[in-house]
């Protein structure tokens, strides 16, 4: 027999059928069966009076460590953080040790996702082996294994020439290839952005051209081979004006934006505190300003956490020696709320739009849509409910996170997957 | 010196969450300390049964030497550390290294590294007082102690001064505790140096930058030569060694452009004929070996004061 759940009196928001009203979603199997008031008995009633319902999650950018550093994070224990966070897929970066750099490694993250039975797992392979960017890695192979698409996030492809052929050859396969900009050039050994707080800090800096640099190369490459490509993390006010010439062209340039690069900035680093240390660095508050508008002119595309867990053993070292990242999966939802919407910047639907179709449209997936007949990915929130984040409690195996101890608006209720409840807060 | 104040600072990490009024009286407490090497036995129970650990992640030798003296003269039992490797190359962690010292029952721990920020990760992962020795290019504030304190010693004081720091600003924690001392006790600071070698922002410190030397020699009343670090100039920041002493050495020529009574100084170990010609470092103006005596004094009253700070915690 067929599980049926009724979600009752919620206020359906689904942007990519500009649906926006209270009614009723039925969930028959893995689908929506019904979309309007009605009252199935021998239904599994949730009553989302004062909620909403929306398409669920997606996120673009996540790392979930393994193979090689599990003790950092499993992508059983990522999949759990990714559903306590409203995330119904999210998209694996292939910076693991070894890197997913063939088929293998990609069919082995996809075993592990679907063993864990949590949210659904996408896999980014490497556009280069073990992502040193010499040589091509098998992308006809990894695609064929399911690979959503390309690219050496941690770094980027440092060679111009490597980078036009990786994008011409991708095109066959028809896989968005993606990229962490960022000119080593240009970066060095930098831990932080450049400017007055590592001045004073007396930490190297990483200066905004290093990702601007690599990101205007990039778009000259797209305006040459015309072949779809997705920026990631964008963090800079030239980055945005980058990408809205490269809109403003009509190029296929997508791009995402995380919460910290919304939140954050680079003089909460003045502690040395190792949690503020992610790459790309944090910015000021200009860069912050320009990032929002850009998502109020609708220039970015999705809103991707780039989840990267650390151990506390790792962060407790020197700012130098610590690696970059930031754990957010699961106050990811509060943190862009805080972000987007409490500021007035944009409102819930054009916010969930950044966290439902748009990224499915980056990945050019049937997702992130509730319509009759879609797949039953669904994820509940209330948005009024305030709580304190605590890291400690996370489903993550790891605790870096500067927002510890926060109080945020906007709570994940229930996520429900291929018609599945995987998550529910008590 | 103000018999009200109470030092309260139980780490000294930098000089940059300083008061004029708490270097003011690092540096009147370093004067009491100061007539201690002249004493026939040169030593006072300040810190009898107390443990102070130098612990040294870089290279150094008059630092080291200055504090393990400063300690011994307060009668403290010392312990040599050092260590070339750290979790920066893959060592043994900061963390545990420290937690180890801790549990022998250290009470100071005096630590120089290579990595900015350390001093203050080791504050708050430990019980023990932190004395920042150099870290990185973040600070070397007894270095800058002990440099005001010499200029005071000749000058009386800092107050409407114009000092000159010539040399590598980027790379330098000296310079970055200069600015912040010498700036609070009311002197200007130009910063003098090829743009290469000057950080991000700097002048939002309240300080001049000025790439020429000759420009601007003149006007200065104290003249500091940072010494070029040949080992952490990773890349080519300028052309060559002649080139810079060319344009930013301290030269005997250069000298009689200077004001007659400028005072000359290095942090050291010097480059001779790099950053400056013998002559000039041998010479009248120069107080550089009057700095190294300093450097015993103010590093005395350091010690002195952290770990008062603690017993007044203690107390209360």
């Amino acid at each position: 027999m067929t599980t049926r759940i009724l979600i009752k009196n919620g206020r359906l928001i689904d942007p990519a059928n500009k649906v926006d009203r209270v009614t009723d979603v039925l969930i028959e199997g893995d689908r929506v069966s019904h979309i309007g008031p009605t009252s199935a008995c021998d239904a599994q009633v949730i009553n989302a009076g004062g909620k909403i319902v929306s398409p669920g999650l997606i996120d673009l950018h996540v790392h979930f460590r393994e193979p090689g550093d599990e003790e950092e994070e499993t992508i059983a224990s990522g999949s759990a953080a990714a559903v306590a966070g409203g995330f119904t897929s999210v998209v694996c970066m292939p910076n693991t040790t070894p890197a997913v750099d063939e088929a293998t490694a990609v069919e082995f993250v996809h075993r592990m996702g679907r063993q864990a039975r949590k949210t659904y797992i996408y896999v980014m392979g490497a556009i280069t082996k073990e992502r040193k960017g010499k040589e091509l890695a098998e992308i006809g192979l990894m695609s064929q294994a399911g690979a959503i698409g390309f690219t050496d996030d941690g770094g980027g492809v440092q060679d111009a020439s490597m980078m036009l052929r990786a994008m011409k050859y991708v095109s066959m396969f028809d896989r968005v290839i993606c990229q962490h900009c960022q000119d080593d050039t240009l970066a060095g050994h930098g831990v932080m952005n450049a400017g007055y707080c590592s001045t004073v800090l007396g930490l190297p800096g990483i200066d905004p051209l290093a990702e601007e640099m690599m990101l205007w190369r990039d778009v000259q490459l797209v305006r040459k081979c015309r072949y779809r490509y997705h920026v990631q993390h964008i963090s800079t006010a030239g980055s945005v004006k980058i990408i809205r010439e490269a809109k403003e062209m009509k190029l296929p340039v997508s791009c995402e934006a995380s919460p910290h690069h919304l939140l954050l900035t680079e003089d909460m680093v003045c502690n040395y505190d190792t949690n503020y240390k992610v790459n790309p660095p944090l910015r000021t508050e200009a860069d912050i300003e320009s990032l929002r508008q850009a998502i109020k002119d609708g220039l970015i595309d999705a809103l991707a956490t780039d989840h990267a867990p650390h151990l506390r053993s790792e962060k407790e070292l020197e700012f130098l020696a610590a690696p970059f990242g930031i754990a957010s999966l699961e106050c990811a939802l509060p943190l862009y709320i805080k972000a987007l919407i409490e500021p007035g910047v944009i409102d819930w639907p054009a916010m969930l739009a950044m966290l439902t179709y748009r990224p499915a449209k980056v990945l050019d997936v049937e997702k992130g849509r509730l319509g009759m007949g879609d797949r039953a990915d669904v994820t509940i929130i209330d948005p009024n409910a305030e709580w304190t984040i605590d890291a400690e409690k996370f489903f993550s195996k790891s605790r870096n996170c500067p927002y510890h101890g926060w109080t945020v608006k906007g709570k994940v209720i229930t996520t429900i997957v291929a018609g599945e409840i995987r998550y529910s807060a008590v | 010196m103000d018999t009200k104040f109470q030092w309260r600072h139980k780490h000294l990490i930098g000089l940059a969450e300083l008061s004029r009024q708490e270097i003011e009286f690092i540096l009147d407490t370093a004067k009491g300390f100061e007539e201690f090497s002249t004493r026939s036995v040169k030593k006072a129970p300040t810190l009898r049964g107390k443990v102070v650990v130098n612990m040294f992640f870089e290279d150094s030798t008059r630092t080291r030497n200055s504090f393990t003296l400063a300690a011994n003269r307060l009668s403290a039992d010392v312990i040599e550390f050092t260590k070339t490797s750290s979790s920066v190359n893959k060592g043994e962690t900061l963390i545990d290294t420290a937690r180890n010292l801790e549990a022998m029952g250290v009470d100071i721990v005096v630590i120089r590294h290579s990595a900015g920020g350390a001093p203050k990760l080791l504050s708050r992962s430990i019980n023990a007082c932190v004395v920042n020795a150099g870290d990185g290019f973040h600070e070397h504030p007894t270095q800058a102690l002990l440099d005001i304190y010499t200029i005071r010693q000749v000058r009386g004081s800092l107050d409407g001064l114009t000092v000159g720091i010539v040399g590598d600003i980027a790379h330098s924690r000296v310079a970055r505790s200069n600015i912040y001392a010498m700036t609070k006790l009311g002197a200007k600071v130009i910063l003098i140096g090829p743009p290469t070698l000057m950080p991000a922002g700097i002048s939002q410190l309240g300080v001049r930058v000025s790439h020429n030397l000759d420009e601007v020699i003149e006007e200065l009343d104290v003249i500091n030569m940072l010494r070029i670090q040949f080992e952490r100039l990773g890349g080519n920041l300028f052309p060559s060694v002649r080139e810079y002493s060319h344009f930013f050495g301290l030269t005997v020529d250069r000298m009689k452009r200077a004001k007659k009574d400028i005072v000359v100084m290095h942090p050291g170990p010097i480059n001779r004929g790099v950053e400056i010609e013998s002559e000039v470092a041998d010479g009248p103006n120069s107080v550089i070996l009057q700095q190294v005596s300093n450097g015993v004094a103010v590093r005395m009253a350091v010690l002195f004061l952290v770990n008062q700070a603690t017993a007044i915690q203690i107390n209360e």
